[in-house]
């Protein structure tokens, strides 16, 4: 098996149609699936380990088991909302292969027992949704969608669905709301979709990387498919490299390649007379790390990452070099999530905004270093208690830029004041309270100004 | 410390008081004799709801529609949306207003979205945002915002041209563009996404 599972012939021409697909061997594991038992494909499935690839790294097997047996009306709809600051994996993959997502999908549908399925795409991605539209259509006069599908009794419908412009909705209950017309909301779970998902039927979301996969497993064994990788991170991932590097691009590795060599080797290195400063593991929402040399000595994997303080995510590396000032990016992330936030729980509608606001008067150089102190504790009050992870997706990155580059902040607001001839910085008097955990700045002799909620 | 803008009132809640039309009842289903919808309209609008268990999750393929139709998602747009799929108006305002792609202010034709999140601005966004601006200057028929992120984070900085994906842009792409949309040929050709090979075959050839 070769270390490219999803890319080794991606360019080839004409691979985008059917007839192009089927001359590299495509809907013969379709075939092979229909033969087989629903139990038996989805046990494949829980050999082969592979997590989902769009960013929480739940194992697709597992999520499939969850999915109540049964002939009541089930779905699967796969998650193509792909909006993640540095991700764009699923958008070549599509765009390029759309048969075997389809094949993908029509395996995961017979496996679950779905007569229904859904591609949520998001609205930018005009071409691709085109794209998916035409190979849907072929697939369907193929016979390989519809009633009765090659002989057997297994009916599937697919739909795509564009939706319109909204970073909550790649969350998977927030998609279900928007897919049933909704303003796209996130649900509280339990229950989770798995149980009462899209129009209250049992409901399997997954990643286009992770659907695109599924016809390998079957090809290849899910046991063989195990071997690759790490033990806990099977399998290839595609990883979108962006940001000051030479060479960004999607590029597929065996999950566990250390980080120094996926960002030497494979993306070129940094830009011309210039280093590495950190950089974000797993898109926007993974906390940075610093690029030293631990860290670069890491393997690229769920595991591994997660141990390390951050997380892979949907596998999406942006770094930074040492021209780049760590407040713009915070305040960059910080923006890019209160502008996104969907206003339902008010720890994320209030703290991205303040947070967002904060670094604002950082950035404008009017901030004092108390600012930091209460941004961490804004930070420390989002995390955990939302319905969905966007709140957190702030709090994480910019609670680990203060805890990494703390000084750096402090530098820049002490340059910002002598450029306006300020003079130091003076530690406000600790507010209360309400200005969160951690050491506060407070000069002695001055007792707290008491507070009155 | 920069002033806090505040509107009547002491709100500092924009739009507060820029009433919907307060003489139409929001709360009923439009009336089909009393709105107009043209045919191909409805005929497309249809076709959508045919496709899902529930009609409701047409909602946004609907305002897509008549969004194209109108130009943007005016009153009549929303009118005539929620007439064929037996919705209230509010209903669907309240749909589109929450989505990014969507607008319920009247806009141009063409829609230049410039990413400028994180991955595009480490790449100069910010100045090609700036740079599209003062291109389009203040022709009516270009709708340039700044957009979050496309997911073309490989091309940054990067824009969308009526849903064409073209960059790495530099300052001078700008006017190009500009140019190329208004005398309706293909944007910038050698800048398009759809035709870069993968990232390993692009920069290794």
């Amino acid at each position: 098996m070769s270390d490219q599972l999803l890319y080794a012939n991606i360019d080839e021409p004409g691979l985008a149609t059917l007839d192009g697909y089927s001359r590299q061997g495509g809907y013969e594991m379709l075939r092979k699936a229909l033969q087989m038992e629903p139990a038996d494909v989805l046990q494949e499935m829980l050999d082969s380990g592979v997590r989902g690839r769009g960013g929480a790294g739940f194992a697709m097997g597992k999520k499939m088991s969850f999915i109540p047996k049964g002939t009541m009306d089930k779905y699967l709809v796969c998650n193509a909302d792909e909006s993640e600051p540095g991700t764009f994996k699923d958008r070549e993959l599509m765009q390029k292969n759309p048969h075997q997502l389809i094949e993908g999908i029509i395996i995961g549908a017979y496996c679950i027992g779905a007569n229904k399925a859904f591609i949520f795409i998001r609205g930018e991605y005009q071409h691709q949704a085109d794209v998916l539209d035409a190979a849907v259509a072929e697939a369907r006069s193929a016979g390989f969608l519809g009633e009765r599908i090659l002989g057997s009794d297994h009916t599937l419908d697919l739909v795509v669905h564009r939706g319109a412009g909204a970073y909550i909705c790649g969350e998977e209950t927030a998609l279900l709301d928007a897919l049933e017309g909704k303003r796209g909301n996130p649900r509280l779970k339990p229950p989770f979709p798995a149980v009462q998902g899209l129009y209250q039927g049992p409901t399997l979301v997954n990643n286009v990387e992770t659907l695109m996969n599924v016809p390998y497993i079957l090809s290849i064994g899910g046991a063989e498919f195990a071997k690759v990788g790490t033990e806990t991170s099977t399998g290839t991932k595609v990883i979108s490299i962006s940001g000051q590097i030479k060479k960004p691009g999607n590029y597929e590795i065996v999950l566990g390649t250390p980080v120094r060599e996926i960002l030497f080797d494979i993306a070129g290195g940094p830009l011309d007379g210039r280093t590495f400063k950190a950089f974000f593991p797993g898109g926007s929402s993974a906390p940075v790390l610093p690029l030293t040399d631990e860290v670069l000595d890491l393997g690229y994997d769920f595991d591994t990452m997660a141990k390390a303080g951050s997380m892979l995510g949907s596998g999406a590396i942006i770094v930074f070099d040492d021209s780049t000032s760590i407040v713009d990016v915070a305040y960059k992330t910080a923006h890019f999530y209160r502008h996104e936030s969907c206003g339902k729980c008010s720890p994320c509608r209030e703290g991205t905004n303040w947070t967002e606001k904060m670094l604002k008067r950082i950035k404008d150089g009017v901030g004092t270093p108390m600012d930091l102190d209460i941004i961490d504790g804004v930070c420390d009050q989002i995390l955990g208690n939302c319905l969905c992870v966007l709140g957190d997706a702030m709090a994480m990155p910019i609670a680990s830029m203060i805890k990494h580059f703390r000084g750096e902040f402090e530098d820049y607001m002490e340059a910002k004041r002598a450029e306006a001839g300020l003079g130091p910085a003076i530690p406000q008097v600790n507010r209360g309270r309400q200005a969160g955990p951690g050491p506060m700045l407070q000069p002695a002799g001055i007792d707290p100004v008491p507070v009155s909620y | 410390m920069a002033e806090v803008r505040r509107y009547a009132h002491g709100s500092r809640v924009p739009g507060w008081d820029e009433a919907a039309d307060l003489s139409k009842d929001p709360s009923v289903v439009p009336d089909p004799a009393t709105t107009p919808v043209p045919e191909h309209v409805r005929a497309a609008i249809t076709a959508q709801m045919a496709k899902y268990p529930d009609i409701r999750s047409a909602a946004i393929p609907a305002l897509h529609i008549v969004q194209r139709e109108h130009g943007w998602c005016s009153p009549e747009a929303i009118e005539q949306a929620a007439c064929v799929m037996r919705l209230t108006p509010a209903y669907l305002t309240a749909v589109a207003t929450f989505y990014d792609m969507f607008s319920t202010t009247p806009k141009g034709t063409h829609d230049v979205f410039v990413c400028t999140n994180i991955s595009c601005s480490l790449r100069g966004a910010d100045a090609i945002y700036e740079a599209m601006l003062s291109a389009a200057g203040d022709d009516p028929d270009f709708h340039v915002t700044r957009f979050e992120c496309l997911g073309a984070c490989d091309i940054a900085p990067m824009a969308s041209v009526d849903g064409e994906y073209v960059g790495p842009l530099e300052e001078a792409d700008c006017a190009q563009i500009v140019d190329d949309v208004k005398a309706g040929r293909e944007v910038l050709p050698d800048k398009q996404l759809k035709k870069r090979p993968k990232a390993e075959t692009y920069w290794n050839s």
